[in-house]
């Protein structure tokens, strides 16, 4: 079942994580998703792929935001990884990168990320991103 | 040494990534001042200063945002979206992801006209006299942007790798490239 069907016959809060390793992205989208009115429950954060990796093994993760460069673990192997887990494999990944190559698109579009926000972003364009994976609209 | 690109097209380059990330994520309109060649270290310095490396197959440079400490604390204020009246790590966390997202767009731009191109993590510097120089030539072009009285300067360095031929011991043709 995808996530959009999932929570449309069971639409509780969603748990969400963050994954950059810039702190300042980190606190700006919290920014952003407390004054969306998205249904979001949790929101955990991680500075790179490995530590994503924790949290998730530790916490229930319904959606992934994710950074492509970062030490450790990128963006693409932490995508890589998510859709090998069985129990993770549909959690959607949105990446939100500085890097806006076609090719890195299209990459990431091959790898299985649900969606792709390029920096900088605004406010309504991480909302928009939400409100496409819960298939209303949510925020401004 | 030689230059990447001509002057004007860089300062095209930086006014676009500059007005994108300002407006986008700060929502800050500047105004561009006017652009100037920096061919000798700055002397003492005082405020934020933040680098960021750029390599491609046969050149390098780097990207460089500085600006007062109240210049630094109104920019994360408005990244942030909360209140900072003095230098700490939000502000130098926001003014390194601002570094990252000007110089990355900047870099994004060049790729289309130089080809791959890659980009270093960025280093972000505050204090008081404090001096900064390049190892190699000290060629920046300077590209200022006001806003009330916050004044933020992108410095931009790109330089060609010199490219010496020679012969090697089985007398084949063989080229260096020179990273100095």
């Amino acid at each position: 079942m995808t996530f959009e069907a999932n929570w449309k016959s069971n639409p509780m809060p969603f748990d969400l994580l963050i994954v950059d390793d810039s702190a300042a992205i980190r606190k700006i989208l919290q920014r952003v998703l407390q004054k969306a009115e998205a249904p979001i429950g949790n929101v955990y954060e991680a500075g790179d792929g490995v530590e994503a990796l924790a949290v998730m093994r530790a916490k229930n993760v319904n959606l992934v935001l994710s950074d492509i460069n970062m030490p450790n673990m990128d963006g693409l192997q932490l995508l890589t990884q998510i859709r090998a887990n069985e129990e993770w494999k549909t959690i959607p990944v949105i990446l939100i990168t500085t890097e806006g190559s076609q090719a890195k698109v299209m990459e990431a579009a091959h790898m299985g990320a649900t969606g792709y926000v390029r920096k900088p972003f605004t406010p309504e364009q991480i909302n928009h991103v939400l409100a496409g994976l819960v298939g209303s609209p949510v925020g401004a | 040494m030689e230059q990447l690109l001509d002057t004007t097209t860089v300062i095209g380059m930086v006014h676009t990534a500059a007005h994108e990330v300002l407006s986008t994520m700060l929502d800050m309109h500047v105004e561009a001042g006017e652009p100037y060649h920096e061919n000798a270290p700055p002397g003492s310095s005082e405020g934020v200063v933040s680098f960021l490396g750029l390599a491609g197959a046969d050149w390098a440079g780097t990207g460089c945002l500085r600006c007062s400490s109240a210049c630094a604390c109104q920019l994360a204020s408005r990244f942030l979206m909360a209140e900072y009246d003095a230098v700490n790590d939000d502000v130098l966390d926001a003014f390194a992801e601002l570094t990252n997202m000007i110089i990355g767009n900047f870099k994004n731009d060049l790729e289309h006209r130089v080809g791959p191109t890659g980009l270093s993590l960025p280093t972000v510097i505050h204090g008081r006299n404090f001096a900064t120089r390049s190892l190699r030539t000290e060629d920046w072009i300077v590209v200022p942007f006001r806003n009330g009285d916050c004044l933020l300067e992108i410095k931009i360095c790109l330089q060609a790798r010199e490219k010496v031929a020679t012969v090697n011991r089985y007398g084949e043709r063989q080229e260096f490239i020179l990273g100095r």
